[in-house]
């Protein structure tokens, strides 16, 4: 995959998500479309894998590249989604990997501010199968990967 | 002894039934799909870990509502990681009464929320048994050479 543009076979997504279940859950749903998934269990466990830590804009480690998507929930003690969101976008490495957001609460305004800040969909969860092949398709499909 | 014909029909009827009765929604239908052949006891598993996971809850709610002075943020914190659990898997009837828990703790009603904690202790222990009950079925089909009936 070195240097390939183009074609991902396996697109790799972080998966943020507190609960335990949601997090079992929406790795299986990423294998069975044929994701590579790492998960966290928090904002801070998804920074840190992904080298982000220290408010630093740039990335001390590998993973940060690798990465072709990060699905994180909404309501997470310590760091919100919408806070690892802005993280994210506000690195210059991670600026423009696409990010999701996951809530249980479909709640306009939190919508809203998600997408303003550069989220690229919020889904409700739990998320289905259906849901899972609609990110597929737009975000990790051979097109729109970004060369590692 | 009963025919796996017999074994069969007790699953469609019972899991039909649960359908029926708002015990489980159409989320525990999603969760079987993500079973295969590389993962077949996967419904197992997950609903294992929610079991553990809803009887930790369960105490630590209990705990919560004990204190001297009750910490309904803390109260609802569970309910929502509760809330979380059971709709992912599919238990219907706990995740309406997690919904009603939840107005209870921001009304900050005590009375409320002891009433919504025994009510959601006694829709998880059905729903755990009648979920118990489903997987005996299934094994039962199985260890008789049968297949599980789909049910969609």
């Amino acid at each position: 995959m070195d240097g390939a543009v183009g074609f991902v076979e396996e697109p790799h997504v972080l998966a943020v998500d507190d609960n335990l279940i949601d997090r079992i859950l929406v790795e299986k749903l990423l294998k069975n479309s044929s994701c590579k998934v790492t998960t966290a269990e928090n904002g801070q466990r998804a920074l840190e894998y992904l080298g982000l830590v220290e408010n630093n804009q740039t990335s001390s480690n590998d993973n940060a590249s690798k990465v072709n998507m990060i699905i994180t929930d909404y309501c997470m003690p310590g760091m919100t989604g919408y806070e690892l969101l802005k993280k994210i976008k506000e690195s210059s490495v991670m600026k423009d990997v696409p990010v999701v957001i996951m809530s249980s609460e479909n709640v306009p305004t939190r919508i809203n501010k998600c997408l303003e800040e550069g989220a690229e969909m919020f889904m409700l969860k739990p998320l289905k199968f259906s849901d899972v092949k609609k990110l597929r398709c737009q975000f990790l499909c051979s097109s729109t990967v970004r060369a590692s | 002894m009963a025919t796996v014909g017999q074994l069969q029909k007790q699953f469609v009827d019972f899991s039909t039934s649960l359908y029926r009765e708002g015990f489980l929604d159409d989320q525990f239908i999603q969760l079987q799909k993500l079973q295969d052949e590389s993962n077949p006891d996967f419904v197992f598993e997950v609903v294992s870990l929610f079991f553990e996971d809803s009887e930790k809850l369960l105490n630590n709610l209990a705990i919560a509502l004990q204190q001297q002075v009750v910490d309904f943020k803390q109260v609802d914190a569970h309910v929502h990681q509760f809330k979380g659990s059971s709709s992912s898997i599919g238990a219907h009837r706990v995740k309406n009464m997690c919904v009603a828990f939840r107005n209870f703790c921001e009304e900050k009603n005590l009375d409320g929320c002891l009433r919504c904690l025994q009510q959601i202790n006694h829709e998880y222990c059905l729903v755990k048994n009648k979920l118990e009950n489903v997987f005996r079925l299934e094994r039962q089909i199985l260890e008789a050479g049968g297949t599980i009936p789909l049910i969609a």
